[in-house]
């Protein structure tokens, strides 16, 4: 999953990073989810900044060091502290806080993308549990790790963990305003969900001439828009809209009720005639019997089979209906041979629903 | 009385609900708003060392403060300004700072903030202040090499950082760039080497109760085509700081805006009123600088 943001509502980006690694670690220390732990690899933040919000939201320091690991590439990322020390010969102070030698690990070499994958996968095996065990990786932020290496060795190493049969998820933040497009879009296809942090007031002329008036962003700094964007395995795309509020350490996500775009329309081919339905014959085809359909009515079913005398025609009231007379009525009185019963699996069920039950096949 | 002085008329939207007529019962309750403001803002000045509007805008809690500004309205009053409460932070003990200079060397600095009441003379014998003096930056390297100056020079402010945090005073010691458009003037252009050793000076601000304020001047970066340095500062920024001209032109008596928004995401980063963007207009003194809203200078 790749979750963007943009300067206009950056820390609202950031923040709904840092709940969804929350989450994530959560649902991994509850036994919830596939993966049995989560390892973080910081580049923007300090690792104490994620150990914080975990325990904020409700993981005990037990299940931080059963369940995360954070490899910390925001310390020491080109090994200057190290040269640093070596230099005048001091012991290896390693991490600033002892009691989290275990879940905080620094890596000095963010140019080296190969090491950085191997280390990855090391942290990542490195949690316990029976037999083949799975774990989820956060990358924070994508947009740092391509100051230092190129586009092609990321998407490279993405792919690599993606297909490694261990990991299960992979999500990573990534900052629109700081990449050409290309590059932003070639990160997005690499996944299968987008999230994007969309501003509430966007200010198309932000960082020009409009110098001094900068109200907008007392409010982009607290609320944004929250677009989901799901590939399906079949290819058809699903979105999800939300709002996203943060006040002080709680985020949270109300479903857009405004919002109230069909997704349905905006699967139609945009061709010149129209494909879409009038209320009217909305109704009416929701008032169209079906054939085979029990209505229940009391009157016995009659199935059109194409041949139907004039008179029998004009007599009929349900003229419109699929349940025209049977020819023949002799039939009527007669054991009927052979029944067809319809059952609907149920009657609000939508014909053009977004559930596709080929979904669970897993080819 | 000297807080009343400073504050009339009151800003429009802090008092937005008070009726501006003053009959009598209102007139008395506005008195007692007035009063209430006024204890605030005395506690305030206690807490932040001074008590206009920058002061009230900045949340104590920011880190990495950058400060954008363009040749009409130049901020290096603001740095100024920085400078003299760091070095006044924390009375006796406590409070340091750290200036890289890249834009003017020691005496104009000295010059500066002898007329705003601080002596950087006796501070720099006293080891509070440590000046760098890099207009000479990075003085003869080339090429890679860059890296490894930029490498030293970080070296060279962790060991003063160190040093000053071993001592004792545990204050809040403060780095301050002025300015990051020259230091990438000085490292070739190569932003990425920039950044780098901003990231490392970013990494002491969490590690070792310490702040960074930078100074980059917006007007170079406007027209690029490609992602500059300013991206990424805004990025990395707890609280930025941008002075700006006024859009009917020059005054007299108003040098520009300043808009300051603080866009920090943990809690001891949020500002005291709670707002996190401020807009003020600014007056350049001798001795210091005025803040005030639009149209109560009188």
């Amino acid at each position: 999953m790749a979750v963007e943001g943009s300067l206009q509502c950056c820390p609202l980006a950031a923040r709904a990073m840092l709940h969804v690694a929350a989450a994530v670690a959560s649902n991994a220390a509850a036994g919830k989810a596939q993966a049995r732990g989560l390892v973080v690899v910081a580049f923007d933040r300090s690792p104490e900044v994620y150990l914080d919000i975990m325990l904020r939201h409700g993981l005990d320091s037990n299940a931080l060091s059963r369940c995360v690991r954070i490899l910390d590439c925001y310390s020491d990322p080109l090994g200057w502290k190290q040269n640093i020390r070596s230099e005048q010969h001091q012991e290896d102070s390693g991490t600033p806080c002892s009691t989290n030698k275990d879940t905080i690990t620094i890596f000095r070499s963010v140019k080296d993308v190969d090491k950085l994958s191997c280390s990855i996968i090391d942290l990542g095996r490195g949690f316990e549990g029976e037999g083949k065990t799975y774990f989820s990786v956060a990358v924070d932020s994508i947009s740092s790790m391509l100051r230092h290496a190129s586009v092609q060795s990321i998407s490279g190493l993405l792919s690599n963990l993606r297909s490694h049969d261990q990991i299960s998820s992979i999500f990573w933040l990534m900052h629109s305003d700081l990449h050409e497009t290309k590059f932003s879009r070639a990160f997005e296809c690499l996944s299968t969900m987008v999230a994007c942090v969309e501003p509430e007031v966007v200010d198309s002329v932000y960082g020009e001439e409009r110098r001094g008036d900068m109200s907008f962003l007392e409010h982009n700094y607290s609320k944004a828009k929250f677009h989901v964007r799901l590939k399906r395995r079949n290819g058809r795309v699903k979105h999800l809209y939300e709002e996203l509020c943060v006040e002080g350490y709680d985020v949270k996500f109300i479903s857009a009720t405004s919002v109230s775009i069909e997704v349905n329309q905006s699967l139609l081919p945009k061709v010149q005639f129209n494909l879409e339905l009038s209320e009217k014959e909305r109704s009416d085809r929701a008032n169209v019997v079906l054939p085979f359909e029990h209505q229940g009515k009391g009157e016995p079913i009659r199935i059109y089979d194409g041949r139907r005398s004039l008179p029998e025609a004009h007599q009929d009231p349900n003229l419109t209906t699929a349940a025209l007379l049977d020819e023949t009525e002799a039939l009527k009185s007669a054991n009927p041979k052979g029944e067809i019963h319809y059952l609907r699996d149920s009657d609000d069920e939508r014909p053009d629903s977004d559930e596709d039950p080929d979904d669970d096949l897993d080819i | 009385v000297c807080c009343l002085r400073h504050a009339t008329p009151a800003p429009r939207d802090r008092f937005a609900s008070v009726d501006t007529h003053a009959h009598s019962p209102l007139r008395s309750m506005r008195l007692r708003t007035y009063v209430t403001y006024f204890l605030q803002l005395e506690a305030e000045m206690e807490e932040y060392g001074a008590g206009d509007l920058l002061s009230e805008a900045m949340c104590a809690g920011a880190r990495v403060v950058v400060v954008e500004d363009c040749v009409e309205a130049p901020a290096a009053f603001v740095l100024h300004l920085l400078l003299k409460r760091a070095l006044a932070a924390g009375g006796g003990g406590g409070g340091g700072a750290a200036l890289l200079a890249l834009a003017q060397p020691f005496s104009h600095y000295d010059r500066v903030l002898r007329k705003m009441g601080c002596n950087l003379s006796m501070h720099r014998k006293s080891e509070r202040l440590h000046f760098f003096d890099l207009q000479g930056f990075p003085g003869g390297t080339q090429g890679g090499a860059i890296a490894d100056s930029l490498a030293q020079l970080y070296s060279a402010v962790q060991r003063v950082v160190e040093t000053c945090r071993a001592g004792e005073n545990a204050g809040r010691f403060t780095v301050m760039i002025d300015d990051v458009s020259l230091l990438e003037v000085a490292a070739n252009g190569s932003a990425d080497d920039v950044l780098d050793f901003l990231h490392y000076c970013v990494t002491l601000t969490s590690e070792m109760n310490c702040s960074l304020v930078v100074l980059i001047h917006e007007d170079i970066y406007s027209s690029e085509d490609g992602v500059g340095l300013l991206a990424h500062l805004r990025y990395i920024a707890d609280l930025v700081i941008k002075a700006a001209p006024l859009s009917t032109g020059l005054a007299t008596d108003v040098h520009g805006q300043l808009s300051v928004v603080n866009k920090g995401m943990l809690i001891e980063q949020r500002p005291a009123k709670g707002q996190k963007v401020w807009s003020f207009h600014f007056k350049v003194k001798e001795n210091g600088a005025d803040f005030f809203y639009p149209g109560s200078r009188h």
